[in-house]
């Protein structure tokens, strides 16, 4: 009924090959980001800005540039918490070196550190891939917290070794700081999440997706095809580095504020955003987005079901908390391993020929 | 995107919270994870005291106080989403339990006027009332704590420290980091060798520091941690034979639950403290009265008298204590967190006061004002005795080194409120 391809007509190349091909998807494409830019901003306050709307935006931004590295490129990453924290820790010291630079640009910059970061320890992928690149990169991971926690020219030598993010501004508007409206940080992180997700999205269709995900399905038939393996994963590396580079900024300086390397960018980050890529589906965009979105509200709404409606200790739901995302993910796997993505491409699969089977 | 859409129908209904008639105590407590043995019986103090309050004395200057507990497992982002959600609900204090928490929140808390306590634990230098306004540590903090150690060993050791060498096994993050500096001063002044030790989070691994510590044979050993990586650091230290009375630990490393796995071999190990320990106190005929026998106490109310029971309740009390001077400050039950972060600013704690509240000779004696939100810094030091399985205190509150202190918590706030344009606001 809402999906329907009748009277959807497509006269040209564009048409053929834009991302939501049929029509409501478009339609309704345009009125959540109407929604998200033009009515949400209005309405928010600092408890949806602060504990649910930016942690939503933020892991989404990580969980698609692990998607890129994992899902489109076949290359399986646990060092995404290290990264995020090179990304955390270059928009450290640009903000303190540099106060009077938009935030944008330090967020940008950022970004493009962690990018080169990341590819210097994705040279490994050339040679080894797997579980051995799993490990590769695990390694990245304790070594970079190691460094952080280590060389205290990276937190400015405070005595705390915690870094914070002092009050910058973009266009004249607060973005870091206590003082910050919840609208501009909100937006902040909005225009972010939307620019990687149009990158990311126009990224894996073209010529440099196409090349990522011939190196996921056979990297040796993608070679003799006359994909440049050095080329593609190196690419996924820097494009996935970008995205978390900027997740990890925004991360510490708009929503956490103050950041202790080991107590936020440590292993279980990394899983955490993992269990998103895994959860939402690999190789998707949208499934980023799910995934993030279910992790992140999952436990928001346990505890407002478990401690504010049902009046339960705060230990019995904390723990009920872990059984539950673990049951899901095992229950997640078993039933679709492709992860929600998949789960919402049957759906309008059946949507489409609804009401008539036949 | 579309989740987000939900996620703002659910919030409506969130939204419309309860009624602000009663004093709002959240309690941003952590039963869970790898602290918890350290977060339960606080709580549980916490709660129980406010519960004593309502049932013994109707409240807090006839308004009914009431606790919020949320769950943050001593996690940074968890504890945010905390502050969040009770913020709005009229909280008066926030007391996290949580020195990666209180970073978080100084910033959060200065902008939306709301008082914070971090009693014994967060930044130090948030004792200078003239760059924090809305922070208070009060009545020691860390750097009275690692001078309290200095000074101890300087009188067992008559008045002479030079040339000995202590380690310093410590927590790799904020709260492990922050006696260092001091120590490395008063290293200077006193002529002693400061060996620094990290150790990582949760603190299970620390084989090779003790390895360290075997090789490098230090006169004294001083901890700095907090959860599992107390009970770990004991029970090596008894494995390498180390004499433990010259193992001492600060206040978050000496309770029941860190000597107790390491058995008989805890006999002596030290832990300096700010308050007094043991349930020899009229306040706990109270609690076992109205709270425990009446089946209201928090978690499962096993933990009345234990070191971080005494310490949670004492937190409760001087909470509750600074709501009543600000009731008295603004003249009216029913305060808000401004007046009592007013009342925080003006409070008065002496003996004939502690005597009246069942706690004679509890903690020390002291005023808050607005250039000092630190306290006095006094310090005593605990001893563990393995056999009748308690913690007894084993000298006075004594003053600690302020001089040195004094200058580095000049330093430190000076650096802050440079960063974030501070100006002084008392006169």
């Amino acid at each position: 009924m809402f999906y329907r391809e009748a009277g959807d007509f497509k006269t040209s190349y564009a048409d053929d090959s834009q991302t939501f091909p049929i029509k409501f998807d478009r339609v309704r494409y345009y009125v959540v980001l109407a929604v998200a830019f033009g009515i949400i901003p209005f309405l928010v306050n600092d408890y949806w800005a602060n504990a649910i709307l930016l942690p939503f935006l933020i892991y989404s931004i990580a969980a698609i540039g692990l998607n890129i590295l994992v899902g489109y490129c076949g290359q399986v990453s646990l060092g995404t918490g290290g990264f995020m924290a090179v990304g955390a820790y270059a928009c450290y010291k640009l903000m303190t070196a540099f106060p009077e630079v938009s935030m944008f640009i330090h967020v940008i910059l950022a970004g493009g550190i962690t990018a080169v970061v990341c590819m210097a320890f994705g040279l490994p992928s050339l040679r080894i891939k797997g579980f051995y690149l799993a490990v590769a990169t695990l390694a990245a991971q304790f070594f970079l917290v190691w460094l952080f926690n280590r060389v205290p020219w990276f937190y400015n030598y405070s005595a705390s070794g915690q870094i914070n993010a002092p009050e910058r501004d973009t266009f004249g508007i607060l973005i870091t700081g206590p003082n910050a409206p919840a609208w501009a940080t909100y937006l902040f992180c909005l225009i972010f999440l939307t620019f990687c997700a149009l990158v990311a999205r126009n990224l894996t269709r073209g010529t440099v997706g196409r090349s990522w995900m011939a190196i996921r399905d056979m990297d040796i038939a993608a070679e003799i095809i006359g994909v440049n393996p050095l080329k593609a994963k190196l690419t996924a590396f820097a494009v996935s580095g970008f995205f978390i580079g900027i997740s990890g900024a925004l991360f510490f300086a708009v929503y956490l504020g103050a950041v202790e390397v080991g107590e936020a960018f440590g292993i279980n980050k990394s899983f955490l955003v993992l269990f998103m890529v895994i959860l939402g589906g690999l190789g998707s965009i949208f499934g980023s987005f799910a995934g993030a979105a279910f992790l992140v509200l999952l436990p928001v709404v346990l505890k407002v079901v478990g401690v504010d409606l049902l009046g339960w200790p705060t230990d019995i739901v904390a723990h009920f908390q872990l059984v539950i995302v673990g049951a899901l993910i095992v229950v997640f796997l078993i039933a679709e391993p492709h992860g929600m993505a998949q789960l919402w491409r049957v759906a309008k699969e059946k949507l489409r020929l609804w009401p008539f089977p036949h | 995107m579309k989740k987000t859409l939900t996620t703002l129908a659910l919030g409506a209904a969130m939204a419309a919270g309860p009624a602000m008639a009663d004093l709002v105590f959240p309690d941003l407590s952590y039963r869970t994870g790898p602290y918890a043995a350290g977060g339960i019986p606080f709580s549980d103090g916490y709660n129980d005291y406010f519960t004593l309050l309502n049932e013994r004395d109707g409240g807090i200057g006839g308004v009914p106080a009431k606790v919020i507990e949320c769950e943050t497992g001593y996690n940074t982002e968890k504890g945010v989403e905390c502050y969040e959600s009770t913020k709005g609900q009229g909280a008066l204090i926030y007391q996290p339990l949580s020195t990666g928490i209180t970073y978080q929140l100084i910033p959060k808390v200065t902008a939306d006027n709301i008082p914070l306590h971090t009693m014994g634990y967060g930044r130090t230098s948030a004792a200078n009332g003239e760059v924090f306004s809305h922070v208070f540590n009060y009545p020691a903090n860390y750097w009275n704590g690692a001078s309290g150690v200095v000074n101890y060993l300087l009188e067992a050791n008559g008045g002479d420290i030079n040339g000995k060498k202590i380690a310093l096994i410590y927590h790799n993050s904020a709260y492990g980091k922050e006696p260092i500096r001091t120590l490395e001063e008063l290293s200077k002044k006193h002529g002693f060798e400061l060996i620094a030790l990290p150790v990582d989070h949760p603190g299970q691994e620390q084989k090779s520091q003790w390895l360290q510590i075997r090789r490098e044979r230090p006169d004294n050993v001083v901890m700095w941690g907090w959860g599992v990586m107390n009970q770990v650091a004991i029970q090596e230290a008894a494995n390498i034979r180390f004499p433990m009375e010259n193992f001492i630990g600060v206040w978050w490393s000496g309770a029941e639950h860190d000597v107790m796995p390491a058995g008989d071999k805890a006999d002596g190990y030290k832990a300096v403290t700010f308050h007094n320990v043991g349930r020899d106190f009229p306040v706990f005929d109270d609690i076992q009265k109205y709270v425990v026998d009446a089946g209201k106490a928090a978690g499962a109310g096993d933990q009345v008298g234990n070191v971080l029971y005494n310490r949670g309740m004492y937190a409760a009390m001087l909470a509750a204590e600074a709501a009543k001077t600000a009731q008295e400050i603004h003249g009216t039950g029913d305060i808000d967190a401004a007046m009592m972060r007013d009342g925080m600013e003006a409070l008065v704690i002496d003996e004939a006061k502690m005597a009246a509240l069942g706690m004679p000779n509890f903690g020390p004696s002291f005023n808050v004002s607005c250039d000092n939100h630190g306290g006095p810094g006094l310090v005593g030091v605990t001893q563990w005795d393995a056999e009748s399985k308690t913690w007894s205190l084993i000298s006075d509150f004594k003053p600690s080194d302020t001089e040195v202190i004094g200058k580095l918590i000049e330093e430190d706030s000076g650096a802050y409120a440079a960063e974030n344009n501070i100006e002084s606001r008392c006169k």
